[in-house]
């Protein structure tokens, strides 16, 4: 178990450096290999996760060990589906060092799971947390591709093309991706919230308990849900767009973090060192 | 032994009169190669003429008698005194010629380094002097080796990236916005050379819907019938504005012909698309202000140059990578020539049959134990003696003086033939 883990990291890393050489030296066979390393990893990670599944019997969401190494899993995931459907070479650079960072925290946090509790075991949860992760997943590359825009847009507005200007690519492209990034997201968000509220329904009885998590992942939603209508109807696009994906990624990570740390609420099991 | 020489001049040590003099067209390079097959002291040779350079390259087994038969004929050829261009010439031999021929195709030669129509030159040089049969073994692999060399720097360093023209450096940075020019307008204002060139480029990448605006009419829907778009008049660009996409401007207004108020009124109706202003036009055209407009990127003239600028330094750095390569390059030949050598050859040749036999007489005496050791010499003696009558032809052959023109013909033969080259 141990040693697939390790395996897990040791190819996340390896990517991770094949991206970083591709940066430098901009050499295809490089992004390929860094592409083809964390599908590896992927794979691993995949099984390493199958495995504590059946080892213990339940989603494995029940220490802050485990959410994160299932976070860095599907930001690997959906990262794979973005850059299969959209051939966003240089996206790996954000994503393989994200979910290596990620990965490598989830090591080092003890990873004996709490009591298991019955409460894990719905389907209803387990399609509540697919998604909802999905969902953070989906827009931690929106907001690292909008990052790539505004760089980008910075050196063709600035005129002094320097390092990224033939290292990016086009304005448009990236503006895309970020887009189909938060289309994506915004939809497994929503997917997450109405199994959320199942699941809360089925539990305790009621869909919505204001309990703060859930008000932040409202928050988050009617976010993102502004974007997409301004884009939608006066086509926010470019670097507005690029701003509010960052800025959103942001609440999302208080939403997923913040509120479980500094607020309480039903929600707190799962961060639990 | 042959010896490769290269003659020629070139943009760096000839003016541009006395290269149009001496420079030669296919019919003359044809003729021209044909009297070198004649010419005694010329073994083979391949001509290459461009505009920017003529070289000669020749292998002989007198360098001297041919550079002075080279000089003479083209005096005579082009009734030019040989004291006309002889200042200009610069001769190369050995691995000089061969890393000469080496720059000049990978464009390390180039008046602008990395461009791409050199090589091309070469390819129709060579092709020119295979037909012609005036190209042998040593220019063959030299030629091949050296197409070789120059894909291999153009691959392998970025001599031939960043845009050097002003017109192919706004389409490289509007490849930078837009992705693809699939289905964008483009709209010019006024004439020009280098705008014109660039509406063609966008063209050629499948920009759709050209609009022409002149402030006179005319020749406003004369330039857009060139290019199968519509003419509008000069006061209508505002309202052709919103649904453009890329702007190229090059009039003789003393004004700005799009002022910023004009850009911020329809950034909305444009629904925050980006669009991209090449203003060409000096004094200028479009307001610098536009700039700083949300999804609007201008370049100006100067702006563009020093995207060339840029460029150019970043290709030089290139070229030092370039050089590097046919460094290389040029020591791999050495090493392929050298070994035409007869000596060398006859040598790796009986070399290679002595260990054949060796290791032949070792496997069968292993198993016929019985024999003495007077025995097993005599049988040793034995093969060392098959060895050399069988050697004794192929190396008087390869000695004898008498096939001059093929010799390193038969070398190289005898190379692939027995596997020398291992």
């Amino acid at each position: 178990m141990e040693i697939l883990i390790i395996i897990t990291i040791f190819f996340y890393m390896l990517s991770t450096a094949g991206y970083f050489a591709y940066l430098f030296l901009q050499k295809n066979y490089l992004q390929k290999a860094g592409f083809y390393l964390i599908s590896v990893a992927f794979l691993c990670h995949t099984a390493s996760i199958c495995y504590a599944f059946f080892q213990s019997g339940h989603f494995p969401v029940n220490n802050l060990h485990q959410t994160l190494s299932m976070a860095g899993w599907t930001i690997a995931g959906v990262f794979l589906i973005i850059q299969y459907s959209f051939h966003l070479k240089i996206l790996g650079i954000f994503a393989a060092p994200l979910v290596t960072l990620i990965v490598v925290i989830a090591a080092r946090l003890p990873s004996a799971p709490h009591q298991a509790d019955s409460v894990l075991n719905s389907i209803w949860l387990v399609a509540h947390v697919i998604t909802i992760f999905m969902g953070n997943a989906s827009f931690a590359l929106a907001c690292g591709v909008g990052f790539l825009y505004l760089v980008q847009e910075h050196t063709i507005k600035s005129k002094n093309h320097g390092f990224f200007f033939k290292r990016l690519p086009s304005l448009e492209l990236l503006d895309i991706t970020g887009y189909a990034c938060i289309v994506a997201g915004f939809t497994m968000l929503t997917l997450g919230l109405i199994t959320g509220f199942i699941y809360a329904k089925s539990v305790w009885g009621r869909f919505w308990s204001w309990d703060p998590k859930e008000v932040w992942s409202g928050i988050t939603w009617l976010l993102y849900a502004a974007l997409l209508h301004q884009r939608l109807t006066v086509g926010w696009r470019g670097r507005r767009a690029a701003i509010w994906a960052i800025i959103g990624f942001a609440v999302v990570l208080f939403t997923f973090f913040g509120v479980n740390f500094l607020l309480q609420g039903h929600h707190g099991v799962f961060t639990k060192l | 032994m042959l010896e490769i020489v290269l003659l020629g001049l070139n943009h760096k040590t000839a003016p541009v009169e006395l290269r149009e003099c001496l420079a030669l067209s296919i019919d003359e390079t044809s003729k021209v190669l044909k009297v070198f097959q004649e010419s005694p002291v010329i073994s083979e040779a391949v001509l290459v003429s461009t505009c920017n350079r003529v070289e000669i390259l020749m292998t002989t087994e007198d360098k001297s008698d041919a550079v002075r038969a080279v000089k003479m004929f083209l005096a005579e050829f082009k009734k030019l005194p040989a004291s006309e261009f002889e200042k200009s010439l610069y001769i190369h031999k050995g691995d000089d010629a061969v890393r000469h021929v080496f720059r000049v195709a990978s464009s390390l030669d180039s008046m602008v380094v990395g461009e791409p129509q050199i090589l091309g030159q070469m390819k129709e040089a060579y092709k020119m002097a295979t037909l012609k049969k005036t190209s042998g073994v040593i220019l063959n692999k030299l030629l091949h080796r050296t197409f070789f060399v120059a894909k291999r720097v153009r691959s392998e360093t970025g001599i031939g990236d960043h845009a050097v023209s002003i017109s192919y450096a706004a389409i490289e940075l509007g490849r930078k916005i837009f992705g693809t020019f699939e289905g964008k307008k483009v709209l010019l204002i006024g004439a020009g050379e280098m705008a014109e060139l660039a509406v063609e480029h966008l063209m050629r990448n499948k920009a759709v819907d050209i609009l022409v605006a002149n402030r006179t009419f005319e020749n406003g829907v004369k330039l857009a019938k060139k290019f199968k778009g519509e003419a509008i008049r000069f006061e209508e660009i505002t309202d052709s504005l919103p649904h453009v996409d890329i702007v190229i401007s090059s009039t003789g207004s003393t004004d700005y012909v799009v002022t910023r108020k004009q850009v911020k009124a329809i950034i909305r109706r444009r629904r925050n698309r980006p669009i991209f202003f090449i203003d060409i036009a000096v004094p200028r055209d479009i307001d610098p202000e536009i700039n700083r407009l949300t999804n609007s990127y201008v370049y100006d003239i100067d702006d563009l140059k020093g995207v060339i600028d840029e460029s150019i330094e970043n290709r030089n750095k290139e070229a030092i990578k370039g050089e590097r390569i046919v460094d290389e390059a040029v020591i791999g030949f050495r090493q392929w020539y050298d070994n035409l050598d007869v000596v060398p050859t006859i040598v790796a040749l009986r070399n290679k049959m002595d260990a054949i036999a060796k290791a032949e007489i070792k496997k069968t005496l292993h198993s016929l134990e019985h024999l003495s050791d007077d025995d097993r010499q005599a049988i040793a003696r034995m093969i060392s003696a098959m060895i050399n009558k069988i050697l004794h032809d192929p190396t008087l052959l390869l000695k004898s003086n008498g096939y001059h023109q093929n010799k390193s013909g038969y070398i190289d033969i005898t190379r692939k033939l027995f596997k020398l080259d291992e």
